[in-house]
Order: structure tokens, then C-alpha cells, then sequence
């Protein structure tokens, strides 16, 4: 843990106090409704608001009691939810302010120039001037501009939440390819979950401007205490590695921790590394091994635990493997068949999955 | 005719303007930035002139830079009697009198573009000086010109201050609308239909000149 995170005050209606530790690798998103003051962690952690605390990365103190650093003097990259790039210079010079005022002073220059404009498809647009830039296209550009200034921290304030759906998607890939390769901490704040799902190794969940619970991605999702369990959408995003193929049905195997997956389509040659993502909703439980079913996936499990969701629906927890060791999945099954199959925790199951989705290439 | 009080006109109000934007600017951005709740006090201070009678703001400058007052004492530093009647002394009353010209556009420009753009500067390692410098600044210039436009064109229009502290002393005080104002009491009305046309030439080219100018900076930016 080499982020230390601890801020406490006042802020309009309601008071903060949040404390949380984030990997030095990673994203590690701070993810709640809007309100909860995500955004203001965000903001004291660049010093561009000042509440009670300890701020802290790999041991290097920016705030702890009277000390405090100001935001010119940390070695952040800060992405804004509107790109807000400065108007009167061009994408190339938006691009260079930041580097500008820590490679030209000395500080060793780990992001290039050329490496920023390959990674995010800034070639042509070097010369424009940011209004005659796309939503999609600023924004891409304020990332750029933020990574070039060398930080140690990349702090990104809902990057994608002012883009329209379009946008969005476009830009997504360039972000997940920049999971791939940047080697510095990013505190990523957001409230829509399958961005999170898609980008987020570690999860700080906030509300009403408390922690609700911290920890790496899969562990959280896969609590059905915690309130992304009770999100409709709810489910888990795990590694998984590309086995074999099935070329006669256009089917890929992929192995996850404790269990196979047959899915559709070419995933790439053997050793391909993904992220598949189950969702809740289309895990269902047996206590057979399913016969003279379409389902293709049926894998042993063993459920961990479980809890009621609503009056229809139980959420229940398995993990895969006939030991019940490996990789966790939601399954949401109705409590009508969970008490017609006697179902509780302990017991082993098959976990009978409809749909998996791919987010990810490469981690 | 003369050209001594266009040329001494002239003088003084690039003066006054270099000097506004010297003192205006840092004001400027103190009212637009500042949590203060005593800035609008401030701020009415500088928009004073613009409700004032200027022989108000006349008379005050006149005991104020009077042989009694504190200018007469500065002045003595230097051996002279009083800043009244000096071209220095109109200066100060021109500074004045045309700073809400210069104050108020100035502000306003700083505060159009908000925080973020400072912020942005400020996780990129720019210091608030250098932040200033290369972003507040550059994204203030449509305030700065229409500031310097209304300034020295003001300047060059002001009669009842200059005539309350300056008077009518030629190639000192002596300036364009008080050479009107003299040439028409003796009734030398060709001589005061060429300044007066001229003065209105000139005030319509300004105006005419700073909005397309605006227009076009506007267009380079924000």
C-alpha cells in the first residue's frame, strides 16, 4: 500500500470523513453516488481544497497537520471532468505546459511527447486549436496533458462523465490501454459502475462521505452485503486467460480461476489475457450437473454465502471449484427455487452461467 | 492654432493608461479573486468617478495636492509649492478619474473564465505568478484592450477634473478640451470647430477600432 489517504471536515450539508489505502500500481476508483463527496477526496488530494488530514504517497507527506503542499509543488496529473484545456494555446502547447515546467526544469522525463501522442491517437490534431476538438478529442487531450507533466499520481475527476454515450465508448479503449502501460497510481472518481468494471483494479465505495468499504475490485463486488451487490447490473469481473478453441463452433475456452468458460467468438492465440465479466443476473445455481440443457457453461462451485436481495430474489456468493477455492461469482436466483432446492452456504452447486461479457484485453 | 494641447493630451493619456494598467491590473484581479468581504467597498471606491460630478472629484484633488495639503508636501520634497496646477498633478487626477474604465473591464475579464483554468495551470506545476502570467493574462485580453481603449480615450475627453486641479496653463496643464472651452469664450470658432471635429473623429475611430478589434480577438479564443 504505498497511497495513504485520510481527510476529515465539513462540506456543505454533510460532514466527511474518509480514510482509505490505495496500491502504488493501478486504478483504484472511488466509486459512490454523486454527492458523496468523491469529487472533494479528489480535490484535497491535489491540494485544490483544503480539508483536516494526511495525505500521503510511498511515505512522501503532502498534507499532515500544518504541513501542506500546494497543488504547483505535487507531482500529480489531474483530469477534470470537462477537459478544460487552455484556449488560447494549441493542442500541441496544451500538451507541453506541464512538461514544459518539469522536464525543462530537470525532472526525469519517463512519458514522452511521442509516446502520449501515439497511446491516444493525437497525431493529427497536434495543430488545432482545442475548440475545433470534439468532446471526445479535448478530453483525450487532457489526459495527454496531465500524463506528460510526469506525475506520480494521476488523479482523474469523472474523465468521461461530460461525453456523450459516443464519446464515451471512444474513448474507453484509449483509457484501458493506458491501464496497460502506466506504471504510477491513478485515483479514478466515479459513479457509473461498468466504468469502474472496466478500468478499476481496486475500489473505495463511498457514501454520504464515509468509506463504505475498500479493497481490490473482485473481493467487493463479489459482497453481497455491499450495495453494488443490490445495483441491478450487479456482478464480477475476473481474470481469465485464453485455453483453446472450439474452431468447429467459433467457440474460445477460457480459463478462469477455478473453472473453464466456453465462449463465442476468436479471443486471440493461446495465453491471451482478458477480463471476462458475469453478471449476476445471468448466473444461475443446480444442485446436478445439468443434462439435457442449452447451457453451455455449467462449472462445480460452492456457495459461500448468501443473502436476501428483495422479496423475490436471493443474491447468493459461490466460488468456482468442486473445493469451492477459486474465483467468486454473484448469482441472483429467485427464493422460490432457492428454497425448493434447500440451497444454503456450504453447499457445493453448479454455477450455470448464461453470458459472459469481455472488457479488457491485456492487465 | 496650436498643436501643443493635442500633443500634451496625447501625452497624458498614454501616460495615465500605462500607469492604470501598471496599478489597475493587481486591483483588478484582487476584486475579481479575492474573498474579502471588504472588496466591494473597494470596489465602489474606484467606480466613484463614474457617478461623481468631476468638479467633485476636482475640488477634492485640489486639497489634496494643494500647497496644505499632502501633495504640497511631496511637492516641497522636491522644492515646489503645490501638485496643483502641474502636469503631475494631472496625472494623478486623470489616474483617478479614468480607473473604473480600466478596473472594470479588467475584472470583469478575470472573472468571465472562472477557477478552472487556474487549477488546470496549478496541477500542472505553474505557480500562481507564472499562472498569471501565462494563462489569467492571456485569457484577460479582451479586458486589457477595451481597458487601455476606455482609458485613453477618457483621458482624453476629461474637462472638469482638469480644469478643478490642472487649469489652463499652456504646454502644462493646457490640454484639448480646455483649449476648446478657451477658444470658444473668445470666440475663436474656427479654431474650436476643428478640435471639436477632430475629437470626434478620433472618438469615432476608437470606438469603431476596439469593437472590430474585440471581434476578432474574440474569435482567436476562449
Amino acid at each position: 500500500m504505498s497511497l495513504s489517504v485520510h481527510f476529515h471536515g465539513t462540506l456543505g450539508r454533510f460532514d466527511l470523513d474518509v480514510t482509505f489505502e490505495a496500491p502504488g500500481r493501478g486504478i483504484t476508483a472511488l466509486f459512490g453516488p454523486s454527492g458523496c463527496g468523491k469529487t472533494s477526496v479528489l480535490r484535497c488530494a491535489a491540494g485544490l481544497q483544503r480539508l483536516n488530514g494526511r495525505f500521503a504517497l510511498d511515505g512522501d507527506v503532502w498534507q499532515e497537520g500544518r504541513t501542506f503542499r500546494p497543488t504547483h509543488k505535487r507531482p500529480i496529473g489531474y483530469v477534470f471532468q470537462e477537459a478544460s484545456l487552455f484556449p488560447h494555446l494549441s493542442v500541441r502547447t496544451n500538451l507541453l505546459f506541464g512538461h514544459r515546467r518539469t522536464v525543462g526544469r530537470g525532472v526525469p522525463e519517463h512519458i514522452r511527447l511521442g509516446d502520449v501522442v501515439d497511446l491516444l491517437g493525437l497525431g493529427h490534431l497536434l495543430d488545432r486549436s482545442p475548440e475545433h476538438l470534439s468532446g471526445g478529442e479535448r478530453q483525450r487531450v487532457g489526459v495527454g496533458r496531465a500524463l506528460l507533466s510526469q506525475p506520480r499520481l494521476l488523479l482523474m475527476d469523472e474523465p468521461l462523465a461530460a461525453l456523450d454515450r459516443f464519446s464515451k465508448e471512444e474513448i474507453l479503449p484509449y483509457l484501458e490501454r493506458l491501464h496497460g502501460v502506466l506504471s504510477v497510481p491513478v485515483l479514478y472518481v466515479s459513479h457509473d459502475i461498468a466504468e469502474v468494471e472496466r478500468l478499476a483494479d481496486h475500489l473505495v465505495l463511498l457514501r454520504q462521505g464515509r468509506v463504505v468499504a475498500a479493497g481490490p475490485m473482485q473481493e467487493l463486488q463479489a459482497d453481497p452485503t455491499l450495495p453494488i451487490a443490490r445495483m441491478p447490473e450487479a456482478g464480477v469481473t475476473l481474470p481469465a486467460v485464453v485455453a483453446g478453441r472450439e474452431d468447429a463452433y467459433g467457440l474460445t475456452l477460457l480459463r478462469l480461476d477455478g473453472g473453464n468458460l466456453l465462449v463465442p467468438g476468436d479471443l486471440g492465440p493461446q495465453g491471451t489475457a482478458r477480463r471476462a465479466r458475469i453478471a449476476a443476473s445471468d448466473v444461475s445455481l443446480a444442485r446436478n450437473p445439468p443434462e439435457g440443457s442449452t447451457i453451455l457453461n455449467a462449472l462445480p462451485a460452492r456457495i459461500v454465502a448468501a443473502e436476501r436481495h428483495d422479496d423475490v430474489q436471493m443474491m447468493a456468493v459461490v466460488a468456482l471449484g468442486e473445493e469451492g477455492r477459486g474465483a467468486r461469482l454473484l448469482a441472483r436466483v429467485t427464493r422460490k427455487s432457492w428454497d425448493a432446492l434447500g440451497l444454503s452456504p456450504g453447499q457445493p452447486v453448479y454455477a450455470q452461467v448464461k453470458g459472459v461479457a469481455l472488457v479488457q484485453e491485456t492487465m | 492654432m496650436s498643436w501643443q494641447p493635442i500633443i500634451l493630451t496625447l501625452e497624458l493619456a498614454a501616460l495615465t493608461t500605462v500607469i492604470l494598467l501598471i496599478v489597475g491590473t493587481p486591483l483588478a484581479w484582487w476584486l475579481a479573486r479575492s474573498g474579502a468581504w471588504w472588496k466591494e467597498a473597494v470596489a465602489t471606491v474606484v467606480a466613484l468617478p463614474l457617478v461623481l460630478p468631476p468638479t467633485v472629484l476636482g475640488f477634492y484633488l485640489l486639497m489634496l495636492l494643494g500647497p496644505n495639503g499632502p501633495g504640497g508636501w511631496l511637492a516641497s520634497l522636491w522644492g515646489a509649492r503645490s501638485m496643483a496646477f502641474t502636469f503631475e498633478g494631472l496625472v494623478i487626477g486623470s489616474v483617478l478619474y479614468s480607473m473604473p474604465f480600466v478596473v472594470q473591464p479588467i475584472r470583469n475579464a478575470f472573472e468571465a473564465f472562472g477557477d478552472r483554468p487556474l487549477e488546470a495551470a496549478a496541477t500542472l506545476r505553474a505557480s500562481p505568478l507564472d499562472t498569471f502570467f501565462t494563462v489569467a493574462v492571456p485569457l484577460a485580453r479582451r479586458g486589457f484592450l477595451t481597458g487601455a481603449v476606455l482609458g485613453f480615450a477618457h483621458t482624453m475627453g476629461e474637462f472638469g477634473v482638469v480644469l478643478m486641479i490642472g487649469g489652463n496653463i499652456p504646454g502644462q496643464t493646457k490640454v484639448l478640451s480646455v483649449a476648446i472651452y478657451d477658444y470658444v469664450e473668445t470666440l475663436q470658432w474656427d479654431e474650436a470647430h476643428l478640435l471639436a471635429g477632430g475629437m470626434l473623429v478620433f472618438s469615432f475611430t476608437v470606438i469603431l477600432t476596439m469593437m472590430m478589434l474585440e471581434k476578432r480577438i474574440g474569435r482567436g479564443g476562449q
